[in-house]
C-alpha cells in the first residue's frame, strides 16, 4: 500500500506517534553530527545527514546498557531486578544499510540455544521505518554488500522523500497498522514516478565494484598472509571504526557496585583494543595490530559468512569517513581480492 | 523469555585452599533452589559463570562430575577481582551462577576407547571431572584403560592430593604423577609433561587423548601425541579465552568462526589445526 506523508504533516504526524509509542530518530547534536536518540517531541527528529555518526543500533544494543540492578541485604541473598520495556517502539528515519546491520546483530543475538532478551526484547517490540537515501556519499557501497540505497528489506514502512512530501509504502503486517492514518493521502502515479526516478537516480551513484562477492573463500587462504602486516601498520587502535560500525556487536560486562547497591551493566567494546582479549595470566592471542585488524576484517568477511551465509558490513561507509588514519576498508577488499602474483605485490597504502 | 544472563542462586557449603602456594581454592556449591537443582544437568569439560555480586563474573570448569550429587565444585585460582573475591567469600554466603556452558568432552565419542588423560597445573579442574566421571562404578565400563598424566612445577602444587592418592590405589587406572622440583618425600617422576610422556610412551591404538594445561604445555604435548601416532582426530584439549557472556554473543572468545565458549571450550586438534592460531 502507498500513500502521500506531505511534509507540512509530518510534525503532527510524529506528535501522534508520541501519544502511543516511544520514538526514536536522528537527532542533530552539532553541525553534521547526529546520532539515534528517544524523541520527546517532534522537533528535535533531524532526516537530513545521510548517515548519522552512531549507527541505528544503538536503538536495540545501546552502547551502554543496565543488565540488571541489585541490592544485598543481610543475610537474605541479593535480590535481583530487571527493567522491562513499557511501551512499544518506532525507529523512524533508519537508512537501508543500518536496517539491514540490525537483521545481522539479530542472527548473533538470537539463535538457537541461546537468546539475548535485552536485543530480542526490543527488536519484537520495535516498528522500523526507513528512509531511502536519495543523495548517497561517495563512501557508500551497500549496493556491493548484497544492499542498496533504496533497499527495503527490514522496513515495515519505508519513506522516500519527494521534496515537499514523503512517500510511504507499507511492507509487513507491522507496518499496515498504519494504513489507517489521518495523515496518509492515497499516493497518485505522479508520486510513484517521481519515487522511481529518485531511486534510480540514487542507485546508479553507489559504488558497485567492491569486490565483496566470494571474499570469504578468498580470505581462507589469507590468515597468515603477510598483507596482516602492511595492513594493520597505520591503525592506531582506537576503535572508533568498531563503535560506529553498524554490525560490530562486541561487548563487555561489568558490574558497577557501591555499598549494598549495584548493576551489572555491558558496553560496547572493540576487537582492536589490546586489553579485549588480554588474560589475567599475560597471555594475549592476539598481541599485535596484526591480529587484531585480522581479527576486524576476518569476522566481517570469513568468520561470519561462515556461521550465517553472508557478509558482516553492509557498505555504511562510517570506517572509511571517521578513521583518523584513512584504513579504507575498500581498499583492503580489493587487495585481498587481486589474484596471486599480481596485486597482491602491490602496495596496499 | 529466559534470560541467560541471570545467575542462580548457590550457597557455599565449604571451602578448601588446595596447594601449598595458596592460590587454589576449591569450592563447594549447593543449590539455593530445589527446581534449580533439578533442571542442572551436566558433562566433564562444561563450564559455568560464577558471579558475586559488585565484583563481576568468570567463567571457571566444573571440578566435580556429574554422578556427585552432594556439591557442584570449582578450583579458582587467585589472579584478579572476581578471583580473589572468590577467594575471600565465606561458607553460608550467596554465590550466582550461569551454566552449565559449553560443549564438554565428547563422551559418546570415548565410548569403547581407552583414554589418555593429560594435564598440567591447575587445569586438572575438568579432566578431575572427567576421571571421577569414569572412575564411578556405573560408568567405568564406558571407556577400556584409563591413563593419566599430570604434571605440577612442584609437588605441593597438584590438586585433590587426596584423590590422587585413592586413584594410585585402584588398579583400574594408571596415575602418572610428574614435577619439575621433586622434594625429599616425592615418589613420582620429575620432568615437564611432554618428556614424561614420551617416556612412558603409552599406546595409540584405539586412544582418545584429552589435555589441559597451559597453553605452553599443550604447544609441546601435540607434537608428541603425534609422534606416538594419535591421529589428529582423537586428540582433545581444553581451551581458555578471555570470555564474558559465555553463550556465543559477546564475541569476544572466537579462534576464527567458533566461539570457545559455545562452540568449544573442547576441541579436537583436527579442528584446531583448520583454525588461525588465536588461542
Amino acid at each position: 500500500m502507498m500513500f502521500n506523508l506531505d511534509k507540512k504533516d509530518f510534525d503532527h504526524f510524529l506528535k501522534d506517534l508520541l501519544e502511543t509509542h516511544d520514538l526514536f530518530a536522528p537527532v542533530q547534536l552539532t553541525e553534521g553530527v547526529s546520532v539515534f536518540k528517544k524523541i520527546d517531541n517532534p522537533g528535535e527528529v533531524s532526516l537530513s545527514q545521510l548517515v548519522p555518526q552512531k549507527s541505528a543500533k544503538e536503538v536495540f544494543f545501546p552502547q551502554s546498557e543496565v543488565m540488571f540492578r541489585y541490592q544485598i541485604a543481610g543475610n537474605q541473598g541479593p535480590t535481583v531486578s530487571e527493567q522491562k520495556i513499557e511501551r512499544e517502539r518506532i525507529l523512524l528515519g533508519a537508512r537501508p544499510c543500518d536496517i539491514e546491520a540490525i537483521s545481522i546483530i539479530e542472527k548473533v543475538f538470537t539463535g538457537e540455544d541461546y537468546t539475548d532478551v535485552y536485543f530480542a526484547e526490543k527488536r519484537k517490540r520495535t516498528t522500523i521505518i526507513g528512509l531511502g537515501c536519495n543523495h548517497p556519499l561517495s563512501t557508500c557501497f551497500c549496493s556491493s554488500t548484497g544492499g542498496g540505497p533504496f533497499n527495503r528489506a527490514g522496513s515495515d514502512l519505508f519513506f522516500t522523500d519527494l521534496g515537499d512530501a514523503y512517500f510511504v509504502e507499507l511492507l509487513t503486517e507491522k507496518g499496515m497498522a498504519f494504513r489507517v492514518n489521518k495523515f496518509f493521502k492515497e499516493a497518485d502515479s505522479e508520486d510513484l514516478g517521481l519515487m522511481k526516478e529518485i531511486e534510480d537516480k540514487a542507485s546508479q551513484k553507489v559504488d558497485r565494484t567492491v569486490p565483496v562477492e566470494g571474499i570469504e573463500k578468498r580470505l581462507d587462504l589469507m590468515v597468515e598472509s603477510p598483507f596482516w602486516d602492511r595492513a594493520h601498520e597505520k591503525c592506531i587502535g582506537c576503535g572508533v571504526c568498531t563503535f560506529l560500525c553498524p554490525t560490530c556487536h562486541c561487548f563487555d560486562i561489568t558490574d558497577e557496585a557501591v555499598n549494598q547497591k549495584g548493576q551489572r551493566v555491558r558496553n560496547w567494546d572493540s576487537c582492536l583494543f589490546p586489553i579485549y582479549s588480554l588474560e589475567t595470566s599475560g597471555h594475549n592471542p592476539r598481541p599485535t595490530g596484526r591480529e587484531r585488524t585480522r581479527q576486524r576484517l576476518m569476522h566481517k568477511f570469513n568468520y561470519y559468512p561462515k556461521n550465517f551465509g553472508r557478509v558482516a558490513c553492509v557498505g555504511c561507509g562510517r570506517c572509511i569517513l571517521y578513521c583518523p588514519v584513512q584504513f579504507d576498508i575498500r581498499e583492503a577488499l580489493v587487495y585481498a581480492s587481486a589474484k596471486r602474483g599480481k596485486g597482491r605485490k602491490g602496495k596496499f597504502k | 523469555m529466559k534470560n541467560p544472563y541471570l545467575p542462580i542462586p548457590m550457597i557455599l557449603k565449604k571451602a578448601e585452599i588446595e596447594t601449598s602456594d595458596r592460590l587454589l581454592r576449591t569450592l563447594e556449591l549447593g543449590f539455593k533452589n530445589k527446581e534449580d537443582e533439578e533442571s542442572f544437568r551436566f558433562i566433564p569439560g562444561q563450564f559455568c559463570e560464577l558471579s558475586i555480586l559488585g565484583k563481576g563474573e568468570a567463567p571457571f570448569g566444573i571440578a566435580s562430575s556429574p554422578i556427585e550429587k552432594t556439591a557442584l565444585k570449582f578450583t579458582i585460582n587467585k589472579a584478579g577481582v572476581v578471583t580473589t573475591a572468590l577467594h575471600q567469600i565465606e561458607a553460608g554466603s550467596e554465590i550466582g551462577i550461569r551454566g552449565p556452558l559449553g560443549n564438554g568432552y565428547p563422551i559418546d565419542f570415548f565410548e569403547g576407547k581407552n583414554l589418555l588423560v593429560i594435564g598440567g597445573g591447575f587445569a586438572f579442574t575438568t579432566l578431575r571431572s572427567l576421571v571421577a566421571y569414569y572412575l564411578h562404578p556405573e560408568n567405568r565400563t564406558k571407556v577400556k584403560q584409563i591413563t593419566v598424566v599430570y604434571g605440577a612445577r612442584m609437588p605441593g602444587l597438584l590438586l585433590y592430593k587426596d584423590e590422587l592418592l585413592e586413584w594410585e590405589k585402584r588398579d583400574d587406572i594408571k596415575l602418572v604423577t610428574t614435577v619439575d622440583w621433586g622434594d625429599k618425600d616425592w615418589k613420582g617422576k620429575v620432568g615437564l609433561v611432554p618428556n614424561v610422556l614420551e617416556e612412558i610412551a603409552p599406546s595409540s591404538e584405539n586412544t582418545c587423548a584429552v589435555i589441559c594445561g597451559p597453553p605452553i604445555m599443550i604447544k609441546f604435548t601435540f607434537p608428541k601425541l603425534v609422534a606416538l601416532r594419535f591421529p589428529n582426530e582423537r586428540i582433545f584439549t581444553s581451551l581458555e579465552k578471555r570470555m564474558k557472556c559465555g553463550i556465543g554473543k559477546c564475541g569476544r572468545c572466537n579462534i576464527g568462526h567458533l566461539y570457545v565458549c559455545k562452540d568449544g571450550p573442547v576441541f579436537s586438534y583436527a579442528q584446531l589445526e583448520k583454525l588461525p592460531k588465536d588461542y
